[in-house]
């Protein structure tokens, strides 16, 4: 069946199978910060933003994105840049491959909630696994952020 | 693995409702639970078109489509102010915000899961379901009634006076839940709805009048205990049969007392 699905913020046209995945759909379109990293719709690395919304792509299919808006890290490098070194800094990437689902659910919560406390960044982010660290040098680092931030303000 | 042979956004709810007669065919809800399952399907019958989405509130109801999603439900000012926040607290710890975000109502009602936070608190409240062949039904009729192929199209709670709780107990933040407990007290008479026992959530009802009288630690706790003794547990891997009867005790004793003091 055909798609038009609007990329990163460009008009993409595709034939896709009933079932595919969205995520597998974006890797194919060159969207390859979008990872798997289960099976069990649970780690958030696959994370998009549809339509704004932060959402699992691979549990949408790529019919049913047919006519919406899809962003990747791909498409929001200037907006990801603006906080991604206060959580290097703090040593919270080990592997780094959670990283991605992170930062793009880092960015819907930025969005949706511009000063977030401790408590509302750990519900929000509750649903990115990470395998290496303890979440802590990930809530240190957006803390941080968020000062400087507030600094400049 | 999920295959699908041909996908569908239905047009109306009887086309929807006549594919779905195909034993082959299934209704999509988020498809968060669908596509965990060795599955293949004739056709997938998407609902996302049919306005069913929304969130309205009456006078005297407040009326839930069936594609409204977990977070909808986490964020809705009416229900959660009606239900004193026990619906949010009854998602919020369900996976993450991202999976909230396309998990359905319909699909988490549908299912009858025996762990469905969900389920629980929706019990524990004065719901309807409305299918489309069947029409209105309780919400406790349904969850007792064999899955058949009609459709499930909204979910209707009455808006009688409430005050309403909902507790869980999870071994970690944003697992299944080893118990779910809803407490409500409506037109006065106080009722649980305990879930993850490990079977679906049934209501048990304060039909002896034990908190009649004033609400106290000790009648809370006697509620906990009738509750408790009324319910069947069962043992899985989260927890066992006896540890279930415990957290029914003491959960719902708390519930009451959060309840009572609203
Ligand atoms: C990893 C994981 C963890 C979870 N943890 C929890 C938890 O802790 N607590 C909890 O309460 N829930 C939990 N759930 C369940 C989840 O919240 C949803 O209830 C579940 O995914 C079903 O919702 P869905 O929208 O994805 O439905 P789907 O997967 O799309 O559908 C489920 C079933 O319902 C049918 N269906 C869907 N909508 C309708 C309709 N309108 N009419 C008729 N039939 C319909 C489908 O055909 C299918 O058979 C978890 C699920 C997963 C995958
Ligand atoms: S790949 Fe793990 S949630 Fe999508
Ligand atoms: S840094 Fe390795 S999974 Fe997060």
């Amino acid at each position: 069946m055909e798609i038009k699905i609007k990329l990163n913020g460009r008009q993409v046209a595709a034939s896709v199978e009933p079932d595919m995945l969205l995520i597998d759909f974006l890797r194919k379109q060159g969207c390859v910060s979008v990872k798997c990293g289960c099976e069990t719709t649970n780690c958030g690395l696959c994370t998009v933003l549809m339509d704004e919304v932060p959402v699992l792509s691979c549990a949408v299919l790529a019919a049913r994105a047919d006519g919406h808006s899809i962003f990747t890290l791909e498409g929001l490098r200037e907006e990801a840049s603006e906080f991604v070194g206060f959580i290097a800094d703090q040593g919270a990437d080990q592997c780094g491959f959670c990283n991605p689902g992170f930062v793009m659910n880092t960015i819907a919560l930025l969005r949706e909630n511009p000063d977030p406390t401790d408590d509302e960044i750990r519900a929000y982010l509750a649903g990115n696994l990470c395998r290496c660290s303890g979440y802590d040098g990930q809530l240190r680092g957006i803390r941080t952020f968020l000062e400087s931030r507030r600094g400049k303000a | 693995m999920l295959t699908i042979r041909n996908y569908v956004k239905a047009k109306s709810l009887e086309e929807a409702y006549e594919l779905n007669q195909m034993k082959t065919n299934r209704i999509l809800g988020g498809m968060m639970w669908l596509r965990m399952m060795h599955l293949n399907v004739g056709t997938a019958i998407d609902l996302c078109d049919l306005g069913l989405n929304t969130i309205e509130e009456t006078d005297d109801e407040i009326i839930l489509g069936a594609m409204v999603t977990l977070r909808q439900l986490e964020l809705s000012a009416c229900l959660n102010t009606y239900t004193h926040g026990a619906v949010a607290d009854a998602v919020r710890d369900i996976v993450g915000v991202q999976f909230r975000n396309t998990a359905t109502l319909g699909g988490s009602i549908f299912g009858r899961y025996g762990f469905s936070d969900v389920l629980t608190v929706f019990l524990a409240l004065d719901t309807e379901v409305e299918l489309f062949k069947a029409g209105r039904v309780p919400l406790a009729e349904f969850a007792a009634m064999k899955k058949d192929r009609d459709l499930l199209v909204r979910l209707i709670v009455k808006k009688k006076p409430l005050q309403a709780a909902y507790l869980s107990m999870r071994g970690s933040r944003t697992d299944f839940p080893i118990l779910t407990c809803g407490v409500s007290r409506i037109d006065g008479v106080y009722r649980a709805s305990i879930g993850a026992r490990p079977g679906p959530a049934v209501v048990v009802e304060d039909e002896t009048g034990l908190l009649a009288g004033e609400i106290t630690e000790e009648s809370a706790a006697a509620f906990g205990e009738y509750v408790a003794e009324t319910i069947r547990t069962g043992t899985n891997l989260r927890g066992s049969a006896a540890y279930r009867k415990h957290l029914t005790k003491v959960l719902t004793a708390r519930g009451v007392l959060e309840a009572a003091a609203q």
